[in-house]
């Protein structure tokens, strides 16, 4: 049973894929200029990475080796697709504004990174927690930066006003960088510094160590 | 008989390996047809709510477009009318229309002459909805709906017309597939500025309006985007059909004769 817990909740904050792993950056940055945006593409990533590391590990013992991974991003490019056309019909508006980014899921490395990592070795259940808990730790962290990049850049929350702004006549000058990629890479770097301040185990081994020379100086 | 070879067969083949090349095959064709069947069943059972969607889009489009260009959001009103003639019809409803479904049923549409096909049709549909406002008798906004082969797919938008029918009031793209970042910038409100105020045809009624390379001249140029001259040319022929003999031509002259009333 603690086992199974630990499935669900060590991808959250312990192994969470963006913090840790640093992967799926990319649409961690791309979606998450207004909260609504970033909870769209949550649902659709947990509805997606859910799914086929249930399919993938339900496969596992029939999947060959040498076409493993093309199998894989079939099935996860099938469910992303599936996913696409769902929301284009249901929440078109949103789906106009996260673009592509609903279909470059197909890419992202915490699906297939998953996929192959967990559901190509585990039984369903797991597999299926496994895909969950990693799903819930990539939501935790757009809908973190989601928040913080809405309320400084626009003022609004879920489109709420929460600061008012001096063009409504209030005091709040949106900070427009917010809503620019290099605002969430500061927020990324800062939410990874103060993860692994609060979990040391957390931080990486330097891989070699740079050598300074002795009185300083140019080599 | 078949059958028990077949199952001496299945059983043989159960017991290959499965990373034997036949397995294998086997294996990558059933996951291609699996994945084709989910993504047909959602794709087929999603367009009808996904046409809904770009329609209610286009609606508000429109109004916005209008109100954008000629700075208010009054009425307008949906026709129906006969390419050929020009004249309006009540047997449609503009609303319900589906240009493109027309387009393609031999039925609804008709085959446009090669040398005449300027915009990449082929066929057209026997009958377009326009939208209309009116002050009293006299026209003051004719919004035609416009489509035509960009450089690398059909490009559908609507144009605004002052109440002279040669005046662009506004023009607005909902639908292409160019190249993002380059062609695809037609979609942009500030490309889309640039149009209004331009005249369509000159004083001898010869169509005039285009998009340029380089940088634009006089009252019948806009400026083309850099990088995406196909796609400028691809709007430029689009105008040029619609606006010409085998588009609205027939129809915007009898507007502009006061032969139709609202």
């Amino acid at each position: 049973m603690k086992r199974t817990l630990g499935t669900l909740t060590h991808p959250v904050i312990g192994d969470n894929p963006i913090t840790v792993q640093i992967l799926g950056i990319c649409s961690a940055l791309a979606v998450t200029t207004s909260l609504a945006t970033a909870l769209v593409m949550c649902a659709a990533l947990t509805a997606v990475l859910t799914v086929a590391s249930g399919l993938i590990s339900a496969l596992r013992h029939h999947i060959p080796q040498s076409i493993r991974l093309i199998v894989q991003i079939t099935i996860i490019a099938s469910l992303v697709i599936v996913v696409d056309e769902v929301l284009k019909a249901y929440a078109f508006e949103i789906s106009k504004r996260l673009s592509v980014f609903v279909g470059l899921i197909i890419t992202n490395c915490i699906v297939l990174g998953r996929a192959e990592a967990f559901a190509m070795r585990n039984p369903v259940g797991p597999s299926l927690l496994d895909g969950f808990g990693n799903s819930i730790g990539y939501s935790l962290i757009l809908i973190v930066i989601g928040t913080i990049r809405e309320v400084l850049g626009a003022g609004t929350l879920l489109g709420y006003s929460v600061l008012p702004t001096v063009a409504q006549g209030g005091w709040f000058t949106p900070l427009k960088l917010m809503l620019l990629a290099p605002s969430a890479f500061f927020l990324l770097g800062f939410l990874v510094w103060a993860v692994r301040a609060w979990r040391r185990e957390q931080v990486e081994q330097p891989e070699f160590r740079i050598r300074r020379p002795a009185g300083g100086g140019r080599p | 008989m078949a059958g028990p070879d077949m199952i001496s067969w299945w059983r043989r083949f159960r017991a290959l390996p499965k990373d034997s090349t036949p397995k294998t095959l086997a294996f990558a064709l059933a996951v291609a047809l699996g994945a084709a069947i989910v993504v047909s069943i959602a794709t087929v059972t999603l367009r009808p709510l996904q046409k809904a969607n770009l329609e209610r889009e286009r609606q508000a489009r429109i109004v916005a477009m209008v109100s954008r260009a000629i700075g208010d959001s009054g009425p307008l009103t949906a026709y129906m009318i006969d390419l050929n003639s020009g004249r309006l019809t009540r047997d449609i409803d503009p609303v319900t229309f589906d240009a493109e479904a027309a387009a393609k049923n031999p039925a609804t549409s008709v085959a446009i002459p090669q040398a005449a096909d300027v915009a990449g049709l082929g066929r057209r549909a026997k009958h377009a909805p326009v939208f209309l406002r009116f002050d009293g008798d006299k026209p003051v906004l004719i919004v035609l709906p416009v489509y035509g082969k960009g450089y690398q797919s059909t490009i559908w938008g609507y144009l605004a017309l002052k109440g002279d029918g040669n005046t662009i009031a506004g023009l607005s793209f909902f639908k292409q597939g160019e190249t993002p970042g380059l062609g695809a910038r037609i979609m942009e409100p500030a490309w889309q500025a640039l149009w209004p105020g331009k005249q369509l045809a000159d004083d001898t009624g010869t169509l005039r309006v285009q998009v340029t390379k380089g940088s634009a001249k006089g009252p019948y140029e806009v400026d083309g985007i850099t990088g995406a001259t196909r796609t400028g040319n691809g709007v430029t022929n689009l105008l040029r059909f619609w606006l010409g003999d085998l588009g609205f031509g027939p129809f915007l002259k009898r507007l502009k004769s006061g032969e139709i009333r609202p």
